[in-house]
């Protein structure tokens, strides 16, 4: 059974905070579901899928599912870390097509910035061996940096660029946590946080979520809305494993990837945007290799002189900002991905922004540690007429 | 070396032995009788070929290292967070102690020191530069 054409994606909404005092998590959740669905042209009632993950709180689905008012005979809780959402939509796929549901929800919320969130799982294999290490995302993304410094000659500089292209999207996007145009100076002054990552190599911190509607095709070609096909996914998971062969320069997304454009039967050459995980620099820079968008070890001259920035770059990325520069919604960057791959496939990214005729684009992530373990999501979507 | 705070590792059935051995100043991985490789950190069944025919073997507690990143910021700061390659193959995510965390570099070679944690509890094993 192939995912291609199985489902459509038929809402996309971000909520616009990006600060939430005066909200709950299970409200954000809700406010974006409601969003989604108008974007959708449908309402609760027509929910029969629900898609969550560990930022919901409670009992997941248990709690979600009588929390929003819905009525599902299909839930999924799957969770891999903040690349999860693209892999939901790939879920979602499977479920219609396996005829377990026809209009599938997908949340994600929460108020990091708000809230004391409670970041570490305890009990897992590695916790006596890790938890003493002090490792957090800043060390163990900077080991890969290092790592693919060292193997590549990759710089800051180039690392750089990656930031400086995202903040070339942001300017136009209100809602953008950093709208201000930055130059690779800018970063390379910015605070060392991690070697040898800087402030400005990071991904924003922000409350807030999304939702998406992935629908059966049927139920696609009722609604006035523009047909957003999933057209091929693939997901992976990585880790030291024993620590043999440890390589911290690939990602998962050397399995996603391929495997979404295997299913998908296109190539990185036929993609008209990316969006692509970025909760640091170089997170962006090893997927992109690991997608194929050039050879390994390639990244930096890849994304260096502004071939990232739509418009001028020969792939336009993340042009809402992304995770560097307008919203990471609970440490997780997966479902904005997705929304920003939809709107240019609708035509309704900004006009500042919009990639011509664009009906191809890949959505992917990592989820968890990339320096440590991780999984990786990727889904190709198309615009069909 | 900073003031960082270290939590108690917390032993289980699976990992006992590992350590009794740290509280002796042992550094201790598991090697597979069946494939004959070394993993780290360790199980009681092997992750590279599923044996469950593993033993504990003790290293020279000495590696080089893989890769590393000192973080500038927060609580403890700066310290040295890194992969070691032990000479028995496997590589350890662990901390690296040393008065120059500048010069730590990918390839050098380093040794093994055991640090306290808390009262009672086993130390963790950490590496710090050779002749260092």
């Amino acid at each position: 059974m192939s995912l291609r054409n199985a489902a459509y994606i038929a809402g996309a909404f971000e909520h616009p905070t990006r600060l939430a005092p005066d909200k709950t998590t299970p409200q954000l959740h809700a406010e974006c579901a409601a969003g989604a669905l108008a974007d959708a042209g449908l309402s609760l009632a027509d929910v029969d899928g629900y898609f969550c993950a560990t930022d919901a709180p409670g009992f997941g689905p248990i709690s979600m599912v009588d929390y929003l008012g819905l009525k599902v005979r299909h839930t999924d809780s799957t969770e891999m870390g903040g690349c999860t959402y693209i892999q939901h939509v790939a879920h979602a796929a499977e479920a219609i097509a396996a005829g377990k549901c026809k209009v599938a929800l997908i949340t994600l919320a929460g108020r990091p910035r708000s809230e004391n969130v409670m970041r570490f799982r305890p009990g897992a294999p590695e916790s006596a061996f890790e938890q003493w290490v002090g490792l957090t995302n800043h060390t163990s993304y900077g080991m890969c940096a290092v790592r693919h410094m060292h193997e590549f000659g990759t710089t800051s500089e180039q690392l750089a660029w990656i930031k400086v292209a995202a903040s070339h999207h942001a300017q136009h996007n209100e809602h953008a946590m950093l709208p201000k145009v930055v130059s690779v100076e800018d970063v390379l002054e910015s605070p060392m946080i991690a070697d040898p990552l800087h402030r400005l190599d990071c991904c924003v911190t922000t409350d807030g979520g999304g939702a998406l509607i992935v629908v059966a095709p049927e139920i696609a070609k009722t609604l006035n809305r523009p047909m957003i096909a999933l057209r091929g996914a693939g997901e992976a998971t990585k880790g030291p494993s024993g620590g043999l062969g440890l390589d911290l320069t690939v990602s998962a997304a050397a399995r996603s990837g391929p495997a979404a454009f295997a299913e998908a039967g296109v190539t990185p050459a036929d993609i008209k945007y990316a969006s692509i995980y970025d909760s640091f620099t170089i997170t962006v820079l090893i997927q992109l290799e690991d997608l194929g968008f050039c050879a390994k070890g390639e990244g930096g001259k890849f994304v260096a002189d502004g071939n990232l920035i739509s418009g001028t770059g020969k792939l336009p990325f993340n042009t809402d900002g992304g995770g560097l520069c307008n919203n990471h919604p609970m440490f997780r960057g997966g479902i904005t991905k997705v929304i920003e791959a939809v709107r240019q496939l609708r035509g309704e990214a900004h006009p500042a922004v919009q990639v011509p005729n664009c009906d191809l684009a890949v959505a992917t992530g990592i989820g968890g540690s990339l320096g440590a373990r991780h999984g990786a999501a990727t889904v190709i979507l198309e615009r069909q007429s | 070396m900073s003031d960082r705070k270290l939590p108690a590792p917390q032993p289980n059935v699976e990992t006992q032995e590992f350590w009794d051995a740290a509280s002796n100043g042992v550094l201790k991985i598991k090697r597979c009788g069946d494939c004959n490789q070394a993993h780290y950190y360790p199980r009681a069944i092997c992750p590279h070929c599923g044996s469950a025919n593993t033993a504990w073997i003790e290293t020279a507690g000495s590696g080089e290292i893989y890769s590393v990143s000192v973080m500038r910021r927060g609580e403890g700061a700066p310290f040295a967070v890194a992969y070691i390659t032990l000479d028995e193959g496997p590589a350890m995510m662990t901390n690296i102690v040393a008065d120059d965390l500048d010069g730590l570099a990918i390839g050098q070679r380093v040794e093994l020191v055991f640090t306290p944690t808390e009262d009672g509890a086993p130390p963790v094993p950490m590496f710090t530069p050779r002749g260092g």
